[in-house]
């Protein structure tokens, strides 16, 4: 045991380890402020789909050659996010479908572009743009690569995100429980969907590095999911899965630096084993009533 | 006693199919309008197109004189969503007071102390800190309308108030209305199929169908021709 906790107590006094830590907690606790929102107004899966429209956003600035390429992949993805949550109970193709579409969309046109872009020897072998696309997929070491610069673009994010989420709370409430009620008594419940649809767009062009595209929805819904198994009301439901969505990204990522699996996927395995664990305790606790 | 809603040659329906059309009526301030009709003859549409939830086809839904848009309350059917939110009674509540907010993030106490009152008077208070979705239907009804007692500073409309609740609630439900009317002036307009109700306490009915086949005070609904007929086919089984 003490021969883990020194071999962690060398990692930490890398800056680089202690920024992944960073940035990892702070990302899980924007992601877990929106899970039930989404969840609730069934839109759990535009983790999904917007995390493709980041990629496929990012593969046409790496092929256009923009150096800062956060200059496209956001005000694409938060374009994306508006279309998709504000106009999902009017068009014609419905919330799921319209996400399914958007997101597979993107993947196929990014990922050739990027082939593409390979082929007409783009500096890049097409090797390296498999590697590149796994790792936008499932989440890049580059955790572990973060510079003091993007700990505090993270920082800067994190607290933009809680401070919407903490001034509009009862306004994301209202209109989440009953949208329609809260049109029909005066409420501007589009000015608020839009707020959480760019919100969203946000946290999730900033987690895309650190869990990857395919595994973003786990941060998003694993938490709120296992908070609604035992607690009844909002704020405790939230409280929750903050905690939960902490919890698991500290774990996740202490684990993964010990064994050296990858980052995302063993975030996302605690976070099952969290839902499972509070699925159990559910359960048990109906029994014992 | 102003106008606070007009309806001017108003028609309604889905993408062009007209469901009902040439809705013409005043709602006055401290009236208390029933809204009858048979299933499907846009009664919830109607409702809808009033609080500007659904655009009208063709004509003029106005709110005029001193109410505005976020002083009107709101009882709606349920909806699935709604049934598994993990959102405590007392939560709901005080979402009725959003309205009064404008800007401001927070509530204030005046919106608490509403909030507890509407619940005190609702009856619901030993309730309300127990989850929205383990109550019973009737339970679930008195909630949201607490709710919406907590956003109606001059107007409410219900949409069919009694769905799923039984005789005793029923009754209870129609008094706090009709005394919601009566002590605290606030103009009432409810879609409801239960015709003895409606005859018994609301002070004008709005009958329509295809086309708007009656409108008016009770008194003179009660001898129309329309008011009668209707009468005698739902009068019979109205204490579902």
């Amino acid at each position: 045991m003490s021969e883990i906790l020194d071999k962690l107590h060398t990692y930490f006094q890398l800056p680089v380890i202690r920024y992944a830590m960073v940035v990892g907690l702070l990302i899980a606790l924007c992601s877990s402020l929106l899970g039930v929102t989404l969840v609730m107004k069934r839109f759990s899966f535009i983790g999904d789909g917007l995390s493709h429209v980041a990629f496929g956003a990012m593969a046409v600035a790496t092929v256009a050659g923009v150096t800062n390429n956060m200059l496209i992949i956001m005000p694409v993805t938060i374009a994306a996010a508006i279309l998709l949550l504000r106009t999902g109970s009017k068009t014609k193709i419905k919330g799921d479908a319209a996400i399914a579409m958007i997101s597979v969309g993107a993947l196929a046109l990014g990922y050739m572009l990027m082939n593409i872009a390979a082929q007409s020897g783009n500096k890049r072998t097409s090797s390296n743009v498999t590697a590149d696309v796994c790792s936008t997929l499932f989440g890049s070491t580059s955790i572990l690569t973060l510079s003091i610069t993007d700990v505090w673009i993270c920082v800067g994010m994190s607290v933009f995100v809680v401070a919407v989420f903490l001034i509009f709370y009862n306004k994301i409430f209202a209109v989440t429980f009953d949208e329609s009620f809260a049109k029909a008594t005066g409420v501007r419940s589009d000015m608020y969907n839009l707020l959480i649809a760019v919100v969203i767009a946000v946290i999730i062009v900033f987690a895309m590095n650190f869990v990857g595209s395919l595994l973003i929805s786990a941060l998003i819904i694993f938490p709120a999911l296992s908070a609604m198994r035992i607690f009844k009301s909002f704020r405790s439901v939230i409280i929750c899965s903050v905690i939960i969505s902490l919890f698991c990204a500290a774990s996740g990522l202490i684990i993964a630096i010990l064994v050296g699996t990858p980052v995302g996927s063993t975030i996302v395995s605690a976070d099952i084993c969290v839902f499972f664990a509070f699925c159990l305790a559910s359960f048990i606790m109906k029994k014992g009533r | 006693m102003g106008a606070l809603l007009k309806c001017e040659n108003v028609s309604l329906g889905y993408e062009g199919d007209v469901v009902t059309k040439g809705l013409n009526f005043t709602v006055n301030s401290g009236d208390y309008l029933c809204i009858v009709g048979e299933n499907g003859s846009g009664k919830s549409t109607l409702i809808k197109a009033l609080l500007g939830l659904k655009p009208q086809l063709s004509g003029n839904i106005e709110l005029c004189g001193e109410v505005g848009k976020n002083e009107i309350g709101y009882l709606p059917q349920q909806t699935m969503v709604q049934r598994d939110f993990p959102a405590s009674v007392r939560e709901i509540v005080l979402s009725g007071c959003m309205n009064r907010c404008g800007l401001r993030p927070f509530y204030n106490k005046e919106e608490k102390k509403l909030a507890k009152d509407m619940m005190e008077r609702l009856e619901i208070t030993p309730l309300a800190r127990r989850c929205y979705r383990e109550l019973s239907g009737g339970q679930q009804q008195r909630v949201l309308l607490a709710r919406a007692l907590c956003a109606a500073r001059k107007m409410i409309l219900l949409d069919e108030p009694v769905t799923g609740l039984d005789p005793k609630a029923t009754n209870e439900m129609y008094e706090l209305i009709g005394s919601l009317n009566k002590k605290d002036g606030i103009t009432v307009i409810m879609v409801s199929h239960d015709m003895n109700a409606a005859v018994r306490y609301a002070s004008h009915i709005l009958h329509v169908g295809r086309k708007q086949l009656f409108f008016g005070t009770k008194d003179d609904y009660l001898t129309s021709k329309t008011g009668q007929a209707f009468l005698t086919v739902m009068g019979g089984d109205d204490d579902e």
